[in-house]
C-alpha cells in the first residue's frame, strides 16, 4: 500500500445535508461557499455523495456518449469507496470548476482522456470518504480506525462488530477531510479490471434514457433553422408569409445564424421551413469546389512547408538513396454524423439562461452562450444530457449549435428547443479537414534511410480561443500527429506542414489527425516494405525494435489473426499499427472484393495496449466500434463541395457501415500495468490502412485515396491505365 | 382530434392527419423512447412495431396508421427476451439508435424464431449503429432467439 498526499488538500471539505448525505466535496476558491451543511445535498462541486438511503451517488463531469465514461469513472469511485456496485449511480455534473479536466483545464470529454485524467482524483475522491466512514465507525465503537476494515458498503470492528455505510453517513459527514489517503494496491481490485456492467444500459433498453433531443419543458417551442446554403453567405432578405401559414407554426426569427421557424412541435417547424423563401449574398464561399482545393493542396504538396519534425538530413539522404519511393495520399472532409442529430434546449429569463444539451464541452459552451445571451458565465446552468454519440462534434470551440440556440430563445422571448435535421447535420460543416499528403522513402542498402511527408489542410485550432496555447510554431499538432512522431526507426526524417485557409469550418472527429495519418504512413509503410521485398508484419518488427508497446500489439494482433496462413480464394489480408491517445493499437484485415469489384471485410483481429484497464467489456466495445466508426469512412466517407454547396444530404448519399457489412470482430487487451490511456478514439486510426493494406495484397492496386471505392480500386489494379 | 392506438391504450391526438407517427408519439404523446435520426426512413432510429411488424415511424403518417395498434420501445416488456438479451450483451453504447434495433429485433423474432446470420442481416440493415454495436446486436438476436425457443415463450 502506498499513501498518497491528497492534492488540493486544501480545498477538500466535506458537509452533511439534512437529510444525511456525505458529500466530498473540492471546494473552489472563487465561488460562492457551497458546502454549508444544508446545500451540500445540491452541492455543484462534488464526486460522491452517500444518502442514508444507501444509495452512493458519483458524480462525473465527463459526458456519457456511448464510450462508457460513466461506467468507468464510477467503478474508479466505487473501488476505493469499497460500496455495493448494485447502489452506484450516477449524476451528470453541472458545469463548475471542479469539474475542470485535469490536465486540460476545461470542463471537456475529449481527447480518449476521461480514465488517464480522473483516475487519481475520483480514486482519492472515493478513498478519502471511505477513511471518513472507517473513522466514524471507529468513534463510535471507541476502537481504532486501524482496528476496521470495509467490506460491500459496511466497516467491520473487533469483536464483529458491523456497520453499513448509510448508518454512518451523519456522523461521517462530521469529520474532516483527511489530508492523506491510502489507496489501494491495484492487487486488492475487486472492481477494476473486471468486466462490469454498464450503469447506463437499463434506462438505453428501455427507451427512458433522455438525451438532448427528448427534453421538453410547458410552453417550449420546436424550431428548426434556414442556415446559409453555403459556408460564409449572409442573409439578403426572406419571407415567411407562407410559413406562418402552416398550422402550428408560431412564428419566423431570423438571428445571425439564419432564419428560425418556431413551432408547437419539430413538424410544423421543418414544414414552415420549407416554405420559407429566401436571398443570400453567397460570398466568396460560393465558388467553393472540393476538386479544386484538391488541385490547390497538390500544388502545395510539392513545396516545402513549416517543418514538424526533423531528425538528419531527410532531403541529401533520399538525394543519395539507391531507391527512392514517392507516393501522394489523399483523404477527405468527413461528417460525424451521430446518430442524434445536433440539438439544444435553451430557457433564457432577464437573468438568467438554463440550457439542456448533449455537450461535450460544457465551459466553452456556457461561456458561449453567456456572451450570447448578454450574461454573466455564473448566470448560465448548463445540463448534460445523454449525447446520442459526439465523436468531437458535440465539443465545438464555436459552440455553434448552443450559441445559435440562445439567439434564437433571445428572439423569441419564450423556451426553445432547437432541433437540426440529418440534412442540416451533413451540410452544416464542422468536418474532419480534408488532407493532401505527399511522402517519399529512401532505401540504401536494403533499409529503410529516409522517410520524408508533408501534409497539406486546414487547421482544426487555428482561428479558435485555443490557437495561441495550442498553435506552436506555425504547427498546428493536430494535423501532424500520428506522422510527426512516427514510429520507425529511421535516420534521416523530414516532417513538414502546410496550413490551408477555406471558408469550410473544421472539427476534430474521432481519432482527430490520427484519422488521417494513420492511413497515409500505415499505408506508405507497406509500400516500403514492399519495396525492401519483405513481409509487412516482418518489416514492421524490425523498424520498431525498439518500440516494445508498438511490438507487443503488432504481434498480438498477428497471433491473434494467424498471420501467414492460408486464406480462403479471393481473400487477403493487411496489417496495421498506430499509438494515438497514449495507446497502442494492431488490426489485421481480411478482405474479399465482390462481384461489384466493392470491398467486403470479413474479419478484423485487434490488439490493444491502453495500459491499466478498468472495465474490459468496455475496452472492447471500444475496439469494436472504432473499427466501425473507422470502416465507414474506409470505405464509404466523403463530404464534397460543388459551387460551395455540400453534395451529401442524407444517409443515402453518405452512407455509413450497416449491419451486413459488419466484419466479425476480434479484441485481446495485451495485459499491462502501464499508466492508463485511452480507448474511445484509439481503434479509428488502424483500421483503414490494414484494409488498404489488404486490398493491395489481394489485388496489387495500391488505393491512396479514401473511401475505398470500387471505382478506385478498379482503377489501382495493375495493368490498368488510369 | 385523431384517436391512436398505442401501447394498449387510445389516445385522442391534435394533430394532422398528415403528421408522421414519430412526431405523433414524440411532441404528442411525449414518447421519445422512439427516435429521430435521419426522417427519411434511412437508419430505422424511428422503428414502431405497427400490428407486430416493423414500421419506419418517420414515413408514415397518423392517417395512414388509422385504427391499428403501435407498440413503442415503452410499450415493450422489460422482461421480453430481446430487451434481456440486450442487456446480457451490453449492446448499448450511446444509445440512441437501440429503441430502433430493439423493436426491429422483436419484429424479427415474431416472424422468424430462428434467424440465420443472413436473415438478422436482412432483417436489420435498415437499422444504423454510428457506434458500431453491430456483432453484439447479432449476438443478441441469437441469445434471445434460442432462449425463446427453449422457453417456448411467446410474446407478443
Ligand atoms: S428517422 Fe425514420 S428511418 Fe431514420
Ligand atoms: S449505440 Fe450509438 S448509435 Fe447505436
Amino acid at each position: 500500500m502506498s499513501d498518497q498526499q491528497v492534492s488540493r488538500r486544501d480545498f477538500l471539505k466535506s458537509s452533511a445535508t439534512l437529510t444525511g448525505a456525505l458529500v466530498l466535496a473540492c471546494y473552489v476558491p472563487g465561488l460562492a461557499p457551497c458546502c454549508s451543511a444544508a446545500e451540500a445535498g445540491f452541492a455543484p462541486n462534488a464526486f460522491v455523495r452517500l444518502s442514508a438511503d444507501g444509495s452512493v451517488t458519483v458524480i462525473v463531469g465527463k459526458s456519457e456518449m456511448g464510450q462508457g465514461t460513466f461506467t468507468a469513472l464510477a467503478m474508479l469511485v466505487a473501488e476505493e469507496l469499497d460500496c455495493d456496485w448494485d447502489r452506484v449511480r450516477v449524476e451528470a455534473a453541472p458545469v463548475a470548476p471542479a469539474y475542470n479536466h485535469t490536465t486540460f483545464g476545461l470542463q471537456v470529454t475529449g481527447g480518449s482522456s476521461s480514465v488517464w485524467s480522473e483516475w487519481q482524483r475520483l480514486s482519492e475522491a472515493g478513498a478519502a470518504a471511505r477513511q471518513m466512514l472507517v473513522l466514524a465507525a471507529a468513534q463510535a465503537w471507541q476502537v481504532q480506525p486501524e482496528q476496521c476494515r470495509t467490506e460491500r458498503g459496511s466497516v467491520l470492528g473487533p469483536a464483529g462488530r458491523r456497520s453499513s455505510y448509510q448508518d454512518l453517513v451523519e456522523r461521517a459527514a462530521r469529520l474532516p477531510v483527511p489530508t492523506k489517503v491510502r489507496l489501494k494496491d491495484p492487487r486488492d481490485y475487486r472492481l477494476v479490471g473486471r468486466p462490469t456492467h454498464r450503469l447506463d444500459s437499463p434506462a438505453k433498453v428501455a427507451g427512458s434514457a433522455v438525451f438532448g433531443i427528448d427534453v421538453h419543458t410547458p410552453g417550449m417551442l420546436v424550431a428548426v433553422l434556414m442556415r446559409p446554403p453555403v459556408f460564409g453567405a449572409t442573409l439578403k432578405d426572406f419571407q415567411d408569409s407562407k410559413a406562418l401559414q402552416v398550422p402550428g407554426v408560431r412564428r419566423v426569427v431570423a438571428v445571425p445564424a439564419g432564419i428560425a421557424v418556431l413551432a408547437d412541435g419539430f413538424w410544423p417547424a421543418k414544414l414552415g421551413r420549407e416554405r420559407l423563401q429566401a436571398t443570400w449574398d453567397l460570398g466568396p464561399g460560393g465558388a467553393l469546389s472540393t476538386p479544386r482545393m484538391r488541385e490547390e493542396y497538390a500544388g502545395r504538396a510539392a513545396t516545402p512547408g513549416t517543418v514538424a519534425a526533423k531528425r538528419g538530413t531527410a532531403g541529401a539522404a533520399l538525394a543519395r538513396a539507391e531507391k527512392v519511393l514517392r507516393a501522394e495520399y489523399e483523404v477527405p472532409y468527413l461528417a460525424h454524423a451521430p446518430m442524434e442529430p445536433l440539438n439544444c434546449f435553451v430557457d433564457l429569463k432577464a437573468d438568467h439562461c438554463h440550457i439542456r444539451t448533449g455537450s461535450q464541452f460544457q465551459t466553452v459552451d456556457r461561456d458561449a452562450a453567456a456572451k450570447a445571451a448578454g450574461l454573466r458565465p455564473e448566470q448560465v446552468t448548463l445540463e448534460t444530457t445523454f449525447l446520442g454519440g459526439g465523436f468531437g462534434r458535440r465539443a465545438n470551440p464555436a459552440s455553434d449549435f448552443v450559441v445559435e440556440a440562445v439567439q434564437v430563445a433571445k428572439a423569441a422571448g419564450q423556451p426553445v428547443k432547437v432541433i437540426w435535421t440529418r440534412e442540416d447535420d451533413l451540410k452544416g460543416g464542422y468536418y474532419r479537414p480534408m488532407w493532401y499528403d505527399r511522402i517519399s522513402a529512401g532505401i540504401s542498402g536494403g533499409r529503410l534511410t529516409s522517410w520524408q511527408h508533408t501534409i497539406v489542410g486546414q487547421s482544426i485550432i487555428a482561428g479558435t480561443s485555443f490557437e495561441a496555447a495550442l498553435v506552436k510554431d506555425g504547427i498546428d499538432d493536430t494535423s501532424v500527429e500520428g506522422a510527426a512522431d512516427l514510429p520507425y526507426a529511421v535516420d534521416h526524417l523530414l516532417v513538414d506542414l502546410h496550413t490551408m485557409k477555406n471558408p469550410v469550418p473544421t472539427l476534430w472527429w474521432r481519432s482527430v489527425g490520427h484519422s488521417h495519418t494513420a492511413f497515409v504512413v500505415e499505408s506508405f509503410l507497406d509500400e516500403v516494405a514492399a519495396a525492401l521485398g519483405k513481409d509487412p508484419l516482418i518489416c514492421r518488427r524490425e523498424l520498431l525494435k525498439n518500440k516494445p508497446r508498438h511490438l507487443g500489439v503488432l504481434n498480438a494482433a498477428a497471433r491473434l489473426a494467424d498471420w501467414g496462413s492460408p486464406l480462403p480464394a479471393g481473400h487477403g489480408r493487411g496489417i496495421a499499427v498506430h499509438a494515438s491517445f497514449k495507446s497502442y493499437v494492431a488490426q489485421v484485415a481480411e478482405v474479399s472484393l465482390d462481384p461489384a469489384g466493392a470491398l467486403r471485410v470479413h474479419r478484423v483481429f485487434c490488439a490493444v495496449d491502453c495500459g491499466s484497464v478498468v472495465n474490459p467489456d468496455t475496452i472492447r466495445a471500444q475496439m469494436e466500434s472504432g473499427i466501425v466508426f473507422g470502416l465507414s469512412a474506409a470505405l464509404y466517407g466523403a463530404i464534397t463541395l460543388k459551387d460551395g454547396r455540400v453534395e451529401q444530404t442524407n444517409f443515402d448519399s453518405y452512407p455509413v457501415v450497416r449491419l451486413d457489412a459488419m466484419p466479425k470482430v476480434e479484441v485481446e487487451i495485451v495485459k499491462s500495468t502501464e499508466k492508463p490511456g485511452g480507448i474511445g478514439e484509439t481503434a479509428v486510426p488502424p483500421i483503414a490502412p490494414a484494409v488498404a493494406n489488404a486490398l493491395c495484397a489481394l489485388t496489387g492496386a495500391r488505393v491512396r485515396a479514401l473511401p475505398l471505392t470500387p471505382e478506385r480500386i478498379a482503377a489501382a489494379r495493375p495493368g490498368r491505365t488510369t | 382530434m385523431t384517436s391512436l392506438k398505442v401501447n394498449g391504450e387510445t389516445y385522442q391526438v391534435a394533430a394532422t392527419p398528415d403528421m408522421p407517427l414519430l412526431w405523433v408519439l414524440r411532441d404528442h404523446l411525449k414518447l421519445t423512447g422512439t427516435k429521430f435520426g435521419c426522417g427519411e426512413g434511412l437508419c430505422g432510429a424511428c422503428t414502431v412495431l405497427i400490428d407486430g411488424a416493423a414500421e419506419r415511424s418517420c414515413s408514415i403518417t397518423l392517417a395512414e396508421v388509422g385504427e391499428r395498434q403501435v407498440t413503442t420501445i415503452e410499450g415493450i416488456p422489460a422482461n421480453h427476451p430481446v430487451k434481456q438479451a440486450w442487456l446480457a450483451e451490453e449492446v448499448s453504447q450511446c444509445g440512441y439508435c437501440q429503441p430502433g434495433q430493439v423493436v426491429a429485433a422483436v419484429a424479427l423474432l415474431k416472424q422468424n424464431r430462428l434467424p440465420s446470420d443472413e436473415q438478422i442481416n436482412q432483417a436489420m440493415s435498415g437499422n444504423l449503429c454510428r457506434c458500431g454495436t453491430y456483432q453484439r446486436i447479432r449476438k443478441a438476436i441469437h441469445a434471445a432467439s434460442s432462449k425463446m425457443a427453449k422457453g417456448g415463450i411467446i410474446h407478443e
